[in-house]
């Protein structure tokens, strides 16, 4: 009976589904929790008032919002030195985010359920954003303009809203003027110093040109000091105003409008609102630029940095590969040579990837870069142009890693190519090459694409080997700009793998930042199917053009 | 086959050769083979050919499978020059010069040896670029020079009322018969001497093997044809001249009236009554 059940093939095939179900559902976990941890941390939850009792039996007000939630067993409470009633089974605690960290020195603690006396969501609660020392928890007192109470109690809140929409656009006029006016003014009195120097090092530094460059240097001087007016002008506006706050405690704390991103009263907020303050969070996570040793704001240099690295590994690897598969596959004599260099080939992309970022830093980076540097840049040292790891190296690193990927799916596309149409074009007239770059390349085209979809995934999801040629923790320009020549190959780049490392791991508030790391996880899973699916498009295009005859 | 088979099969091969216009009259000679001996590694395919295939005539080649006729043929427009370890002796003459000469351009000679395949191969392109093909090859970009070629190709190839509305549409669309013509009109486009039809119509259903078979007679006006075919009914049909192979020698040439009916070897005999497979 067993047995002809076993012979029947039953057992296989639940085997074969038990397989498939178990991959499904470890890949729809993974997402999921992503998924619902990164998406759910923009949501503004409700600001919540305890009534505590301190386990010295001190009663006290915590205002925060409510984290997590921890069950431990009665014995495991024991053993950690909590005291536990008889008839307890389990300890619970909550971890709640009181931010007030210029205050109190922590963001979040840790409470006892039991010693909660009462809980409470008063609707005059608020939550301030700031850009140092994290969330404000409290309640708006007064509203102050150069020292001066302007708005007190209920008048407070309406006012405090409009003087800080007016702080927010001066900042934004700030932040305008000194990235971009003023970093092209800096920028370009760089390059007149590089230049200068460059004269005087090939002995062409005479009164003309110091003259000329003197002159601009003037001009941009000129400039500056107008810009420099204009900013301190600013700087007085935005610094004009204040709020001040009572917190839990009932201490009134000044809190500058300068440092304030936004204000809201969470517990009197309705659907609606809710889900606007949701959108504008996302917008923010999306375009802006990291804040708080990149713990909060957003995380738009990251994303930049991982899809134009990914571009330019693809804009190197793609042709490279191309062309080293077409000698090996059309050009190269078939055999025992060949073979050595299929396999070693296949074996390069089995090589860790902490390897390739060694010789990259090793070679592109310090032998490369460095006699580059010495070649065509001897103005600007001892600074490093091209001797340090940067985008560039970066990219040429991670085509080096995905290249075997490339060749591999690039040989077997040549090799489905049917000989009849080689045939058919050799008989026309065609040379070899023509019939290469005529048909057969053209037809293989779905192929390359195929290689380069798995070099792109493997590419973004990298972050061992871009840790040693050219991710940094927080870059204080983007590798594209509007300054000349536009592209700059030396700079050093954001990346969302290592921004999830760094945030999660290495920031000093890790507790405050691990929701960020499930965003920016679910982001860069998000910008990975993004560059696939786009290149998925692009090559089902092709083998739709290129449809190759049947047999 | 039974031996009843076989008469008739033999008996269709006269009547149609009654019906055909008779054309046997020596011609000049426009391909000529001389004492070609080809190796695929150690394996002799081909063993001191020697023939002569007349101008602007059809020269058939027949014999059983792997008797080395399609490899004759490849060697006049040199595609066993494709084959790995391939060995080739001998001389094959083209309006008096040898191609395996070191001095020809291969190129240039396909140019003017034209090749069409047992199974048709159009490009996955649209069916313009198709023709244009070797056109574009040799640099002529001209729109109005490519779009008199199309048309004159595919009349050539008895196509363009098929398919003068679409073009623009992929080649790979046509029905099989359609697509050989495509393949012929392709070959013609480039204008060569010499067109060498290897097995044209075996992928082909009946009706599609009568045009391909029609068009033959056509173009034996403009072109020299060699032609491989397995059939010997269109052996007889479509040429003037028929060539009798058999395991990599050339066992009897002749008009195709004369070896059919009056064949002087005995093998010859053999095999177009059937005695061989």
């Amino acid at each position: 009976m067993i047995k002809a059940w076993f012979k029947s093939g039953t057992p296989w095939v639940w085997l074969n589904a038990a397989a498939v179900s178990a991959s499904l559902i470890m890949v729809v976990g993974v997402l999921g929790l992503i998924l619902v941890r990164g998406a759910g941390h923009f949501w503004p939850s409700h600001v919540i008032q305890f009534t505590y009792q301190e386990p010295n039996g001190e009663i006290q007000t915590i205002v925060g919002e409510h984290v997590d939630t921890s069950i431990t067993p009665a014995a495991m409470a024991k053993s950690t030195g909590h005291i536990m009633a008889d008839d307890e089974d389990t300890l619970v605690q909550y971890l709640i985010k009181t931010g007030n960290r210029d205050i109190t020195g922590t963001d979040f603690r840790w409470i006892l359920e039991r010693n909660i006396k009462q809980r409470q969501a008063p609707a005059e609660l608020m939550v301030v954003e700031r850009r140092e020392w994290g969330n404000f928890y409290g309640q708006l007192v007064a509203v102050k303009e150069n020292g001066k109470i302007i708005a007190e109690g209920e008048q407070a809140w309406p006012i405090a809203q409009t003087r800080i929409d007016q702080a927010l656009a001066v900042f934004e006029q700030i932040a305008h003027l000194e990235k971009k006016e003023v970093g092209a003014i800096n920028y370009s009195l760089e390059q007149l110093r590089l230049e200068q120097k460059k004269l005087q090092l090939e002995n062409l530094w005479d009164a003309a040109a110091e003259q000329r460059i003197a002159a601009e240097k003037a001009e941009l001087e000129i400039e500056y000091k107008k810009y420099q007016t204009q900013l301190t002008e600013l700087y007085r506006q935005i610094r004009r105003d204040s709020l001040v706050a009572k917190t839990e405690s009932g201490n009134e704390v000044e809190i500058p409008l300068a440092k304030v991103v936004r204000i809201y009263q969470p517990n009197t907020m309705n659907l609606f609102h809710r889900i606007r303050h949701y959108g504008v969070k996302v917008v923010e996570f999306l375009t802006d630029d990291p804040r708080e040793a990149n713990t909060e704001g957003g995380i738009f240099p990251a994303i930049f940095g991982t899809v134009m690295m990914v571009i330019m590994m693809s804009i190197i690897v793609t042709p490279f590969g191309v062309i080293a598969a077409v000698y090996l596959r059309e050009y190269a004599k078939q055999g025992f040579i060949t073979r050595l260099i299929r396999i070693s080939v296949n074996n390069l992309a089995g090589v860790p990837s902490i390897v390739y970022g060694v010789f990259g830093l090793g070679f592109f980076v310090y032998i490369l870069g460095g006699n580059i540097d010495r070649l065509f840049f001897p103005e600007a040292s001892p600074a490093p142009v091209y001797g340090t790891p940067g985008l560039l190296w970066a990219s040429i690193t991670l085509a080096l890693l995905t290249l075997p990927v490339v060749i591999v799916s690039t040989e077997e596309g040549l090799a489905r190519i049917p000989k009849s149409i080689r045939e058919g074009s050799l008989a026309l007239g065609a040379t070899k090459l023509e019939t290469l770059w005529l048909t057969v390349l053209p037809m293989a085209s779905p192929a390359m694409m195929t290689g380069l979809i798995l070099a792109v995934a493997r590419a973004a999801g990298e972050v061992a080997p871009l840790m040693l040629v050219g991710v940094v923790k927080l870059a204080p320009t983007l590798p594209l700009d509007g300054n000349y020549p536009f592209l700059h190959l030396d700079r050093k780049f954001m990346h969302l793998g290592f921004h999830i490392y760094d945030v999660g791991f290495q920031s000093p508030n890790v507790e405050a930042a691990r929701p960020l790391v499930y965003a920016t996880s679910l982001l860069l899973v998000l910008v990975i199917v993004g560059l696939n699916l786009s290149a998925i498009l692009i090559r089902n295009h092709l083998r739709e053009k290129y449809r190759a005859l049947e047999g | 086959m039974t031996a009843q088979h076989v008469r008739t099969h033999s008996i269709d091969v006269s009547s149609i050769l009654r019906d055909q216009k008779q054309s046997t009259e020596p011609n000049e000679p426009c391909i000529k083979v001389e004492n070609l001996n080809l190796f695929y590694a150690q394996k002799q395919a081909l063993h001191g050919v020697n023939m002569e295939m007349p101008k602007k005539k059809v020269t058939a080649y027949i014999g059983p499978s792997g008797c080395g006729k399609s490899t004759l043929l490849r060697c006049i427009n040199r595609m066993n020059d494709l084959v790995d370890n391939v060995t080739i002796e001998g001389k094959v003459l083209l309006d008096n010069e040898n191609i395996y000469d070191k001095a020809v351009n291969v190129a240039a000679l396909r140019r003017r040896v034209g090749m069409v395949f047992q199974k048709p191969n159009p490009f996955p392109k649209s069916i313009f670029e198709n023709v244009t093909y070797g056109l574009r090859i040799q640099g002529i970009n001209d729109k109005r020079i490519l779009e008199e070629t199309v048309e004159n190709a595919l009349r050539g190839a008895a196509l363009w009322d098929e398919v003068k509305d679409r073009l623009n549409d992929n080649a790979l669309g046509l029905s099989g018969g359609q697509q050989q013509r495509l393949v012929i009109a392709r070959a013609i486009a480039i204008e060569p001497e010499v067109l060498l039809l290897d097995e044209p119509a075996s992928a082909l259903d009946p009706i599609s093997t009568l045009k391909i078979e029609e068009l033959i007679n056509e173009l034996k006006e403009k072109y020299t044809i060699v032609i491989v075919t397995h059939n010997m009914q269109q052996a007889a049909r479509v040429s003037d001249y028929t060539a009798f192979m058999f395991m990599g020698e050339l066992i009897e040439m002749g008009t195709t009236s004369e070896l059919f009916t009056n064949p002087r070897k005995k093998q010859t005999e053999d095999y177009i009554t059937g005695r061989y497979g």
